[in-house]
């Protein structure tokens, strides 16, 4: 089903989208209409323009891919599916998300994969092929985040603060990260080629949307960055 | 600094059989049988206060009582704060307390009287007569709409209905027992109103009694996915709690284990930390897109409640909420409980339910907004005679927590957050969960309320109303006593005489 999206709006929009039998939607002339597809399973949602605030929202197993930029919350609380970006994004992206994967072709604002989680068999992933913004992985629970640094010019690979609060999962910057401050409670190193291995085959998935050569991409020194567990977060508390 | 204990445990030796049931019941471990001397013994160090022995020893030979040996008389500085002082010398620590707001604060409610009709008003006799004591929660229409055909439209927001103006409030699994909220969601269910999951989840046992679950979502967004939503009757974006505005919550890995962490969908000895605020709400409009996006996700078709604190701009805070699509603001006075929060943050922050909810409910009306929601209040709401000033005072609804607990076997202790709740209500042991039987604290809860919901008709009987609708922010029903005028200005009620 194709949907023209610049005369509806979000409610509309979204609730055309939930009705039609049609596995597979795509939205033209988007004009950042918000949660789009939010809370949906099975479907595959191709959007033209840009999408607006909590893409994906809650998703469930839905793949949904943005040929613009996505605005705020993309893939807020999602527990499965995809959500591809040909573009940038704001901010907040991956918002707790529990499983699923975010690829994003471009830059990423202030806390992407923040609070990120966890769960069994569930393990999210958010690639970022350009820079972010502050605040990177704040209070990441769980999951992997990859940032590649492949645009976004002469700015450091991320800006200031990166895992604040992080207390589990694991975060690659491509980069040697010199300069980069990160907060006492995480360990960052050099990537081991063990530990890029693990992550080849997001690098691939990434090359497939967006093109690139995972050998090049990988042919580089990440940053791994993960909480040190012998130092854990806590304020000393006393029984009152 | 060792100091003698604040409780001591008196025996009644000839009283005493020595069945060591004492001994057995104590999770902190303060009696213990010395056989040589064929007696036993207490550490009343390790006391804090809560009756379980007192409660179980069959020939009532046992009290607790609170020691008279004390420091030195001083008004400024009580026992208390000396203390307090003495455990941050020693350990450079925050303190840490449970439950609610234990200080000499004012407490409004029990300032406020309630009228009664006498000659030209009768009263209505709620054994004879029919009383209504059911409400819907939800945003209600400006105005009457007509249909094409002339015929009226009929299409409402969503609403939660209840059988009476009281629901539990929320509190976790983790925070609380799996069996406290088994008896908390069957008495909900077989009450007609519901009770509410906190932040920690809903256990998959649960699913079932989802048309009397309000279903939370906190900054931690524990738990939260698609099946979560759609199984409650409402959700609820907690935004703060009475007891500890501003701050978050921190359920330590030692805790996140078995079905606690499995529902709270996070790995087995992970922390679970809900920070202080929602990463994507710095605004009325960001609380709008989740607020919406909630919506979206659940196809509009469950109304979505907002909780805050109640916090010193409360009106205008409700003010923007109401403006934010959301269909209730749940407003949470600075007395409510918790299981865990640092004592100067509980102590201190926040203000009285009473004040807050009079505020809202004049605010809204004053902008014209007030049926864009409904208002539920808590933060101790103690009785039936509570609740009913509530609703005069502009409440929808009432939240219950501690008086929940109480019913559950609670003897507010305050102990929480040393997770060896004796009753098996706040704590994660198997050998304690066992002791709460949900048979038992589901009756109580249902006693309990029903007992409330005959004292709410009577109050409302004897001010000749027959329906909560009636009573409704039905100000006139109310009169202070020994309250400033400034008090009775923000209350919007008269004085006793007046």
């Amino acid at each position: 089903m194709e949907l023209h999206a610049a005369e509806l709006g979000f409610q509309e929009l979204n609730e055309k989208l939930r009705e039609t039998a049609d596995r597979e939607i795509t939205l033209t002339g988007c004009i950042g209409q918000r949660f789009l597809a939010a809370g949906t399973a099975g479907k595959y949602v191709k959007i033209n323009g840009i999408a607006g605030n909590a893409l994906g929202a809650y998703l469930n197993g839905s793949v949904i891919e943005t040929f613009g930029n996505a605005q705020d919350a993309v893939g807020d609380t999602m527990n499965a599916g995809e959500i591809i970006v040909h573009g940038n994004i704001g901010d907040a992206a991956g918002y707790a998300m529990r499983g699923g994967k975010i690829f994003v072709k471009g830059n990423a604002g202030y806390r992407a994969g923040i609070h990120m989680k966890a769960y069994q068999d569930k393990i999210p992933v958010m690639v970022i092929g350009g820079r972010t913004g502050s605040f990177l992985g704040e209070y990441q629970a769980g999951g992997i985040i990859i940032v590649l640094g492949l645009s976004g010019g002469e700015k450091p690979i991320v800006s200031n603060f990166p895992c604040t609060g992080m207390h589990g999962g694991k975060l690659f910057l491509r980069s040697d990260c010199a300069g980069i401050h990160f907060p006492h409670q995480v360990h960052h190193r050099i990537a081991a080629p063990e530990e890029l291995a693990e992550i080849r085959c997001h690098i691939e998935e990434y090359c497939a949307h967006f093109g690139g050569d995972p050998d090049a991409i990988l042919n580089a020194e990440f940053t791994l960055v993960t909480p040190d567990s012998g130092n854990p977060y806590k304020q000393m508390y006393v029984a009152n | 600094m060792n100091f003698y204990p604040e409780f001591e445990v008196v025996r009644n030796d000839s009283r005493c059989i020595r069945c060591r049931v004492c001994e057995r019941q104590c999770a902190n471990e303060v009696h213990w049988y010395d056989a040589d001397g064929k007696v036993m013994l207490s550490d009343e160090s390790k006391c804090v206060n809560c009756q379980r022995c007192v409660t179980l020893c069959p020939t009532r030979a046992l009290k607790i009582v609170k020691s008279d040996c004390r420091l030195r008389e001083n008004a400024n500085y009580s026992d208390q704060t000396i203390k307090e002082i003495y455990r941050q010398a020693e350990t450079g620590g925050v303190l840490l307390s449970s439950m609610g707001n234990p200080n000499p604060l004012p407490v409004y409610w029990d300032k406020i009287l309630i009228n009664a009709s006498q000659v030209t008003n009768p009263p209505i006799d709620p054994l004879r007569e029919p009383m209504e004591t059911r409400v819907f929660l939800g945003k209600k229409p400006e105005h009457i709409t007509r249909n094409a055909d002339g015929t009226l439209n009929t299409q409402l927001a969503p609403q939660l209905t209840l059988s009476m103006p009281v629901m539990f409030s929320a509190m976790s699994y983790g925070s609380i027992s799996y069996n406290a909220h088994a008896s908390l969601a069957r008495a909900a269910s077989a009450l007609g109103i519901c009770y509410n999951t906190g932040e920690g989840g809903l256990h998959e046992d649960f699913y079932k009694y989802g048309k009397n679950t309000i279903v939370q979502v906190a900054s931690g967004r524990f738990g939260v996915h698609k099946d979560y939503l759609e199984a409650g009757a409402a959700i609820e974006i907690k935004m703060g709690q009475g007891a500890k505005p501003g701050i978050g919550g921190h359920l330590p890995g030692t805790k996140a284990v078995g079905d606690v962490a499995k529902t709270r969908m996070i790995p087995e000895g992970s922390d679970a930390i809900s920070p202080a605020p929602h990463h994507d709400i710095y605004s009325i409009e960001d609380l709008r897109q989740l607020v919406y996006s909630l919506k979206e996700a659940t196809e509009y078709r469950l109304p979505v409640i907002v909780k805050v604190a109640a916090v010193h701009n409360i009106a205008a805070i409700a003010s923007g909420i109401a403006r934010s699509g959301a269909d209730i603001i749940a407003i949470d006075g600075f007395r409510g409980g918790t299981g865990a929060a640092p004592t100067r943050i509980r102590d201190n922050d926040g203000i009285p339910i009473e004040p807050a909810l009079a505020a809202v409910d004049k605010r809204l009306r004053d902008e014209g907004i007030r049926n864009n929601v409904s208002i539920v209040c808590g933060g101790s709401v103690r009785s039936a005679s509570d609740v009913v000033k509530a609703i005069a005072l502009g409440a929808d609804a009432c939240y219950i927590a501690t008086a929940a607990c109480l019913a559950m076997g609670c003897h507010l202790c305050r102990s929480c957050h040393t997770g060896k709740c004796n009753w098996g209500i706040a704590t994660q042991r198997p050998d304690l969960v066992k002791r709460l039987n949900p048979d038992i604290g589901s009756q109580r809860l249902i006693n309990l309320m029903d007992a409330w919901r005959h004292e709410i008709k009577e109050l409302m009987g004897g001010m000749g109303i027959n329906s909560i609708e009636a009573l409704r922010g039905n100000r006139l029903m109310l009169r202070g006593v020994g309250l400033t005028e400034k008090e009775l200005e923000i209350l919007g009620i008269a004085h006793a005489g007046e």
